[in-house]
């Protein structure tokens, strides 16, 4: 029998359990249609303007378009909008020195947000496709390419790649390495599912009629790559994904900038979808309504609960090693290993299922990724740290939420 | 959504429900064997005490050299380790976890009782603690004793300590109540014939029984011959 205080836990492990069992189904039935969309080419080079927002990016931008630059796409089909949301540091020199290229064209503004910058650049293009890169992320030379063949699908809208982590040298970025190939993962199955509830700003593209017909982008509590997603699938526009589109990104370096960076994302995530909160449990939105919504909010509860319930728990086993300590010393009671001790109840059995079921994507991710599907590092240091340090933001994020408290995004 | 999407939500659902269903079952199977474990720990002690029995009633006949006065102790302690843990894995009030303990408790009085006598008839030097205890959460220092006399009986193998519950509704711990005269002033251990109550430390359990440093000073003096024997023996 479970005793009361473990109803709660097994509850969320149950729903943490369904949704990967969904997500590994999911991609057990999709094989070979994600073999065919890999293997697809391109039948057309559609016009394509990418714009890149940056605010205070004199580190990075040059970098970023010099990637675009050498896309494998041809010169005359693609644009690239350069907007200096007038930043404060030698952002703008530094873009000058596109100044002459004739793929590139510079706009500057006064600061007024990111959604502004991009909002700038769409009035500035007529191109059938719109890309976005934010200025702190490099695209793959066959990135485009990879991309605009999905739009070959007359029904797909919208299409995000699969974002990796630039270069991943320390602890802190190859646990977000090994997180971003899981989100690789999920955001296939959740193009399969057709649930795709972001368009990040590393280089989603949507077609020109998503701004003409649904407006422009929002403020959207700074996550207005989570707003414009939510809206099109609120009005049934298809998001796709396209896996073998590669972009890579700056991953935060310090705890500090992560811990940001994560509280402004759930932040925005849980606004937004506040926002949207007439399509959570309504079956009109299919899978995104009955299932990816409730059950990320119920994650980012149980995130918390299911942290909370494990270091209290280990707060008591210190505190009684402590006590243990105090009484009679340190001493190696001599106890052979008996399996007699091995604790086999019932939440710690399921509680690594979770995780060997979470290693089942996090290696299937990093094979999708184009990485080998053999355990890492990276995996390694997820499965320790990931859970105790996401909670931290998440529960400052619910804070913030409950006081309409905004995160700032830079 | 189309009927293909609603099965697929029961078929995932009938999936992650086999995958509770097992996880439940290993935890219930390994609950089970652990309480076999201890069943067959008491069938091996209730064959100990047996023998202890007929050693005793032999002691009439013969000498006391024919005792062997360490059948039950470790067992005890075994058992006494694993029905902690039980207590703290399968529960209190777990009814199987309630029946050892009361088999375990009747196990300790007469291991108690026969080595009484054996003490009394032979003179060896057999040394016993009576511990009572609650686990009801009313005891603070009790988890500390416990530290403190499990930490003494690996010191002194020769010390026997028994551990009563003092909540457990059972006639035999009511009888040692009244015989003992205990208060419910918890944790108490009885030592000879006197009662302590309250926490005691390893220091004030060992100044209560000087024979423990006796003990401890007769062993080290085994080692260090054995060592110089062996030295010696090196040598040639």
């Amino acid at each position: 029998m479970i005793e009361v205080s473990q109803i709660i836990p097994h509850i969320f492990l149950f729903t943490a359990l369904y949704f990967q069992v969904f997500l590994l189904i999911t991609f057990f039935e999709s094989r070979e249609t994600i073999r065919k969309q890999a293997s697809h080419t391109n039948t057309r080079y559609p016009s394509v303007a990418v714009l890149v927002p940056c605010y205070n990016e004199e580190k990075t931008v040059a970098r970023t378009i010099e990637s675009l630059l050498s896309l494998d796409y041809p010169k005359d089909k693609m644009s690239i909008i350069v907007i200096d949301d007038g930043s404060t540091d030698r952002t703008f020199e530094t873009i000058r020195t596109f100044e002459q290229h004739p793929q590139v064209t510079l706009l500057q503004k006064e600061n007024g947000g990111k959604h502004t910058a991009l909002n700038l650049g769409i009035s500035r293009t007529n191109t059938e496709l719109i890309g976005c890169l934010d200025a702190d992320s490099f695209v793959a030379p066959d990135a485009l390419t990879e991309i605009v063949k999905c739009f070959d699908d007359a029904t797909v809208m919208a299409v995000m790649p699969a974002i990796k982590i630039w270069n991943p040298k320390t602890v802190l970025e190859r646990i977000q390495k090994a997180e971003y190939d899981m989100g690789i993962f999920v955001r296939k199955m959740f193009g399969i599912m057709n649930t795709i509830q972001v368009t990040p700003g590393a280089f989603s593209l949507f077609r020109k009629r998503v701004f003409d017909e649904l407006g422009g982008f929002k403020e959207a509590h700074n996550t207005e790559d989570m707003e414009i997603a939510l809206r099109m699938q609120s009005k049934h526009y298809r998001i796709e994904n396209a896996h073998t589109a590669y972009v890579y990104t700056v991953a935060p370096k310090t705890i500090k900038a992560l811990y940001k960076q994560r509280v402004r994302w759930t932040y925005g995530f849980l606004k937004n979808v506040l926002d949207y909160r007439f399509m959570l449990f309504n079956k009109k939105y299919g899978h995104l309504g009955i299932l990816t919504l409730p059950f990320a909010l119920v994650s980012i509860i149980g995130a918390v609960y299911m942290a909370g319930f494990v270091v209290i728990r280990f707060i008591n086993y210190l505190l009684e090693k402590i006590v243990k300590f105090q009484t009679v010393g340190v001493g190696w009671s001599g106890t052979e290993v008996d399996w007699f001790f091995f604790n086999t109840q019932s939440l710690p059995i399921l509680i690594f299922i979770t995780l060997f079921t979470t290693l089942l994507i996090l290696v299937n991710g990093k094979k999708l990724s184009g990485g080998s599907m053999k355990p890492s590092r990276d995996i390694l240091y997820f499965l320790l740290f990931y859970g105790l340090m996401a909670p931290v933001w998440i529960t400052k994020a619910l804070y913030n939420s409950a006081l309409s408290k905004k995160s700032s995004w830079k | 959504m189309p009927s293909e999407g609603y099965r697929k939500y029961i078929f995932v659902f009938i999936i992650t429900s086999v995958i509770f269903f097992t996880a439940f079952s290993i935890s219930n199977y390994s609950n089970e064997k652990r309480i076999q474990n201890i069943q067959s720990i008491e069938d091996k002690i209730a064959l100990d005490l047996l023998s202890s029995e007929t050693q005793f009633n032999l002691l009439k006949e013969l000498s006391c050299k024919a005792i062997d006065n360490s059948v039950l102790s470790q067992e005890l302690n075994s058992i006494a380790e694993k029905l902690t843990y039980a207590e703290e894995n399968l529960g209190v009030d777990n009814p199987e976890v309630l029946r050892l303990k009361k088999y375990y408790s009747v196990l300790e009085v007469k291991d108690y009782l026969l080595m009484k006598q054996v003490d009394q008839k032979c003179k060896q030097k057999l040394i016993f603690i009576l511990y009572f205890y609650s686990n009801k959460g009313d005891c603070d220092d009790c988890k500390k004793e416990g530290y403190v006399l499990t930490d003494l009986r690996e010191e002194y193998p020769e010390l026997r300590v028994y551990s009563f519950d003092y909540n457990l509704d059972f006639p035999i711990i009511k009888t040692l109540q009244m015989v003992f005269k205990l208060k419910n002033t918890l944790p108490a251990i009885i030592i000879g014939d006197e009662i302590h109550y309250g926490f005691k430390s390893r220091e004030e359990i060992e100044k209560l029984m000087p024979i423990l440093a006796k003990l401890k000073a007769e062993r080290e003096k085994a080692q260090r011959t054995a060592n110089s024997t062996t030295t010696t023996q090196k040598k040639k």
